[in-house]
């Protein structure tokens, strides 16, 4: 791709065309050639959007929850974007993206702009990828970027690491599904919203969520609140987002947070592009498949090679080249 | 493209018939080749599918039609894709289409028909081929 291609993708995005922001997606989503250029050139103007993750187990209604809390936050004033994800297939590569069918209610309102995403293996990182997406709608304009994940699974605690709010989606009938909720997601969850609750079954899990919050929070003033939904009707959602509203305002935006967040996305960062490096130089050599077949032979073993094969990353190494670097970014440090 | 870049398809079943088989076997078949497809359901809008289609930013729209109402279908969604920016996107066209039809289609900008009963892997090297003589 050429430069002066990408940089009309960045002044399209600015300028509020929707084609150039579906392009610049896919470009930055294939990370093609220039990808990290054109982000930084988008970054002085995003930091203003809030981005809302929504997580929860398969068929617990977050499509269909997303489809009406976009529509309520469009009836008061607000721009929406959706990142919905769903799982790429590890044998073929493709996917079957159908978060959207949910969705046909706001899918022509002008005023928002759903995206599906698949995961797309573990290269490329799912979190990365999508804090990227979530960052280019940001810039275009959006008021509120939500983040649909794929369902339940460690992936889910990633990829709601870029989040300002996050909700967790459980439904009646759920009953030892809480117990996975306390060891996993329980510390990422803002507002945990009980969807279908037109089914029966939905007090008891509210009541079984009250619960477990009043042993894990105690002594805290900020208990993570629980909502009663039932998307496919519309009811609850007003009082949902009543609730985010609040939530935006005074959880999570504290510096701490941001502070782990942009430290997370550093490091998320250089992982993908140490990881790229190495296997496209290791690919184009064949020196992998030499390695593979050392270890199939046994004639080394997988633990030997990894001090072997890697470039020198000790730690007056890698101190010499990052102050060399920062110095250069930042300045020197006492100016 | 990229090593990175993955076809992304969009089937999309406008109009009335209710009949959803056919799409989701070619969705399922084509997301076995190694695409990206996106999968709107029934009853979807010319105007439904050519926003989706340049939202998603695919590279390829199949439409499922089984009512007979292909010829106005496609020319409403070739309109809605024009006042997108979304008129390069490759159009193909599968369901019960009459032979005398398939000219005139191809006259309004389809690239592809396929009448039931085409194998997918037959759909899926059609796109592959059609998307590199555009590359």
């Amino acid at each position: 791709m050429k430069v002066n291609d990408w940089d009309k993708l960045v002044s399209g995005v600015k300028a509020g065309d929707v084609r150039s922001l579906s392009r610049m997606i896919t470009r930055v989503e294939n990370r093609a050639d220039g990808w990290k250029k054109a982000m930084q050139q988008l970054y002085s103007g995003t930091g203003r959007a809030k981005v809302v993750g929504i997580t929860g187990s398969p068929g617990a209604g977050k499509s269909t929850l997303v489809n009406a809390l976009a529509s309520e936050l469009s009836k008061r004033g607000k721009t929406v974007g959706i990142i919905a994800v769903d799982p790429s297939s590890p044998f073929s590569g493709g996917a079957l993206l159908g978060d959207r069918l949910r969705m046909a209610e706001v899918a022509v309102n002008p005023d928002i702009f759903i995206r599906s995403m698949a995961t797309r293996g573990a290269l490329g990182g799912l979190c990365q990828g999508a804090r990227d997406v979530a960052r280019i709608l940001d810039a275009f304009g959006k008021d509120i970027v939500l983040i649909e994940t794929v369902g339940v699974g460690q992936d889910e605690i990633e990829v709601v690491k870029t989040a300002d709010c996050v909700l967790v989606v459980c439904v009646p009938g759920q009953g030892d599904g809480i117990q996975a909720l306390k060891a996993g997601i329980m510390e990422i969850a803002d507002i945990y919203v009980v969807n279908k609750a037109d089914r029966p079954g939905a007090d008891e899990v509210v009541a079984d969520i009250e619960g477990m919050l009043s042993i894990a929070d105690q002594g805290k003033l900020d208990t993570a609140p629980v909502v009663k939904t039932s998307a496919a009707t519309g009811e609850g959602v007003e009082s949902l987002c009543n609730t985010l509203f609040e939530r935006l305002v005074h959880a999570r935006n504290k510096e701490q947070w941001l502070d782990k967040r942009v430290r997370e996305e550093i490091l998320s960062l250089v992982e993908t592009q140490i990881m790229e490096s190495l296997l496209c130089a290791w690919q184009e050599s064949g020196a992998l498949n030499k390695m593979v077949e050392a270890v199939l032979n046994k004639k080394a073993d997988p633990y030997s090679l990894v001090d072997a094969l890697l470039p020198d990353l000790s730690k007056e190494a890698l101190n010499r080249q990052t102050a060399k670097a920062t110095k250069t970014i930042i300045g020197p440090e006492n100016s | 493209m990229t090593d990175n870049a993955k076809i992304r398809v969009l089937i999309a079943k406008p109009g009335l018939d209710g009949h959803e088989r056919g799409a989701r076997v070619i969705a399922y078949g084509l997301r076995d080749a190694g695409f990206e497809v996106i999968y709107t359901g029934l009853r979807q809008t010319p105007a439904q599918i050519a926003s989706a289609a340049v939202q998603e930013d695919v590279d390829v729209i199949g439409l499922s039609i089984l009512s007979g109402a292909h010829l106005a279908l496609t020319k409403q969604l070739k309109e809605q894709l024009a006042a997108r920016k979304g008129e390069d996107i490759l159009l193909i066209v599968g369901g019960i289409i009459p032979e005398n039809d398939i000219d005139t289609l191809k006259q309004m900008g389809v690239a592809g028909v396929f009448t039931a009963g085409t194998p997918v892997s037959q759909v899926a090297d059609f796109i592959r081929q059609n998307l590199q003589k555009a590359a």
